[in-house]
């Protein structure tokens, strides 16, 4: 994981929300308010623009400023629980020395840990974190496992798999919980975002 | 969609600029971060109190920016809580070293938002939540209950108590007597259109209402055909009744809470309706707050808070205020 790795995952993931943005804002209004594709789409576009005044430099303070940007730039629940993913990632001991597939996975492992930690939200409540825990999961099995790039299909299909799963979910966290019974029948907005975002990223490192 | 602006992007600034004007006697606007504050510095020893939440809810929370109630308000985007870079500047430009006591409606991003904000200042704070919307179920493995309109009579009551030099934990503790003794319940007969959206946020038909409607927009406990304002109110009532079960004694606060898009015409009608079951009930209205106060941008529709007052909430209820949207006693 570098600097420039991590703007051109922003710009990848950009262009997928971007494709993707009249879905979740659909399912956001059925179950939510319908402003998590704004949050995620303007943190996206804050970020991608951040390249200029990160690209030169080492990764702790290019996360850290990416955190801050995120934390200060969306707002709502999206902008507290990204913020505290870079933050918690910017936070990583040795990011000064080469940072690998392992090392990379680590990072991420703690950052949905501190994420699920605010968040105080668990599998099975119809967020964004029934995504993220059993890809953080997975993620924690493949490293240290030279042939990681069959292991990232496994994570595609568990997020794909997780994102779905949450249809049928009563919600319990977050805004959706506020309707009961009615909040079944739909994907979780978050759970979406976070699955197209795990999805475009693996695919990226898979074909490079 | 018709709204009065110019471009998305700068919708809020603009907006909040123009609220600083409006009010130059009594309030400041500071940009990047927003927050709202008292033109007047927080004097020695009172406690400062810092509200905030997603914008399209006006005068919630900015209005209530004043002597008697809130020191600093931090607006975030519409509908979406503020950032705590926000909270974090608000509380260092008011804090005169008494402490802050943050107000905070039970929404996720809210919560998340807020408790970051108090990591990040190094001052004295604490945090009340408020969870006032007694149409959704409470329970300990859920987000709860929402706060709602109720929360500008904790804005209010533990305003002035702070102004009466009461300390952290008093008006901590205060703001919890409130909000426990207070339930609201919402209807919408109409939509909202968030700016960025550019499209109301749910479908309803003519004939329908959205019965214990959240402030957002976001559905609440069933859609069913429109009825006549009795019946309305009555349900509504009756949940909130059923929840706060006041004694034949106890006084009470009623408030009619417009959501944006109602005229007053029919918010006092509503406020007839609701004195006149409470009465039916024996249950005694001796306070009274009609008009908008906590909206949800330009929806149609009401909510209806009962507060159950002793004499210490009484008191602070009646003392002076003077802010952008509520004044009295000076």
């Amino acid at each position: 994981m570098s600097v420039s790795f991590l703007i051109s995952q922003a710009r990848g993931v950009q262009k997928v929300i971007d494709e993707n943005s009249a879905e979740i804002e659909v399912l956001d209004q059925k179950i939510g308010d319908g402003d998590h594709i704004f949050n995620i789409q303007r943190g996206l576009k804050l970020v991608v623009e951040l390249e200029d005044s990160i690209k030169d430099l080492p990764l702790a303070k290019a996360l850290n400023l990416i955190a801050m940007k995120v934390l200060s730039g969306i707002g709502g629940s999206s902008g507290a629980l990204f913020g505290t993913f870079f933050m918690t990632m910017a936070k990583s001991p040795d990011l000064d020395k080469d940072v690998d597939f392992n090392k990379a996975c680590e990072m991420i492992i703690s950052g949905i840990k501190a994420m699920k930690e605010r968040g105080k939200a668990d599998v099975g409540e119809k967020t964004m974190m029934d995504v993220l825990i059993p890809v953080s999961e997975k993620l924690n099995e493949l490293k240290n496992k030279s042939e990681f790039k069959s292991g990232l299909n496994e994570v595609i299909k568990i997020a794909e798999e997780r994102m779905l799963s949450t249809k049928d979910m009563l919600a319990t966290k977050g805004r959706a919980s506020f309707l009961g019974e009615r909040a079944k029948g739909h994907i979780d907005p978050g759970a979406r975002s976070s699955q197209l975002i795990i999805d475009t990223i693996c695919k990226s490192v898979i074909n490079n | 969609m018709k709204k009065f602006i110019n471009n998305n992007d700068d919708f809020l600034k603009e907006s909040l600029t123009g609220f600083g004007k409006a009010h130059s006697d009594i309030i400041n606007v500071n940009l990047d971060p927003s927050f709202v504050s008292r033109k007047n510095k927080t004097k020695d020893g009172k406690v400062s109190l810092i509200s905030g939440g997603g914008s399209g809810h006006e005068p919630m929370h900015g209005g209530f920016v004043g002597h008697g109630m809130l020191d600093a308000a931090c607006p975030g985007f519409v509908f979406s809580a503020p950032t705590p870079d926000q909270m974090q500047a608000a509380a260092e430009h008011v804090d005169s070293g008494a402490g802050v006591l943050f107000i905070v409606k039970n929404y996720s991003g809210d919560i998340m938002n807020f408790q970051m904000g108090a990591e990040m200042y190094s001052g004295k704070n604490d945090s009340i939540v408020t969870n006032d919307d007694v149409a959704v179920e409470d329970s300990t493995f859920t987000t709860g209950r929402r706060g709602v309109a109720a929360t500008v009579l904790v804005e209010k009551i533990v305003g002035s108590l702070a102004e009466h030099s009461g300390s952290l934990e008093e008006c901590k503790k205060l703001g919890e007597k409130v909000n426990k003794n207070a339930g609201t319940m919402g209807v919408a007969f109409t939509s909202c259109t968030v700016p960025a959206a550019g499209k109301p946020t749910f479908d309803i038909g003519d004939d329908e209402m959205e019965f214990g409607v959240g402030i957002h927009g976001e559905p609440g406990r069933k859609r069913e055909k429109i009825q006549p304002s009795k019946t309305i109110v009555g349900n509504i009532l009756e949940a909130i009744l059923d929840n706060l079960k006041p004694e034949k004694n106890e006084k009470n606060l009623l408030f009619v809470n417009g959501m944006g898009g109602t005229p007053l015409t029919e918010l006092y009608l509503v406020y007839e309706d609701a004195c006149q079951i409470l009465q039916s009930k024996g249950v005694q209205v001796t306070k009274s707050l009609v008009g908008n106060y906590c909206t949800s941008l330009e929806m149609q529709g009401a909510s209806i808070t009962l507060l159950k007052c002793d004499d210490e909430i009484l008191k602070h209820w009646d003392s002076p205020v003077h802010t952008a949207a509520m004044r009295w006693g000076m």
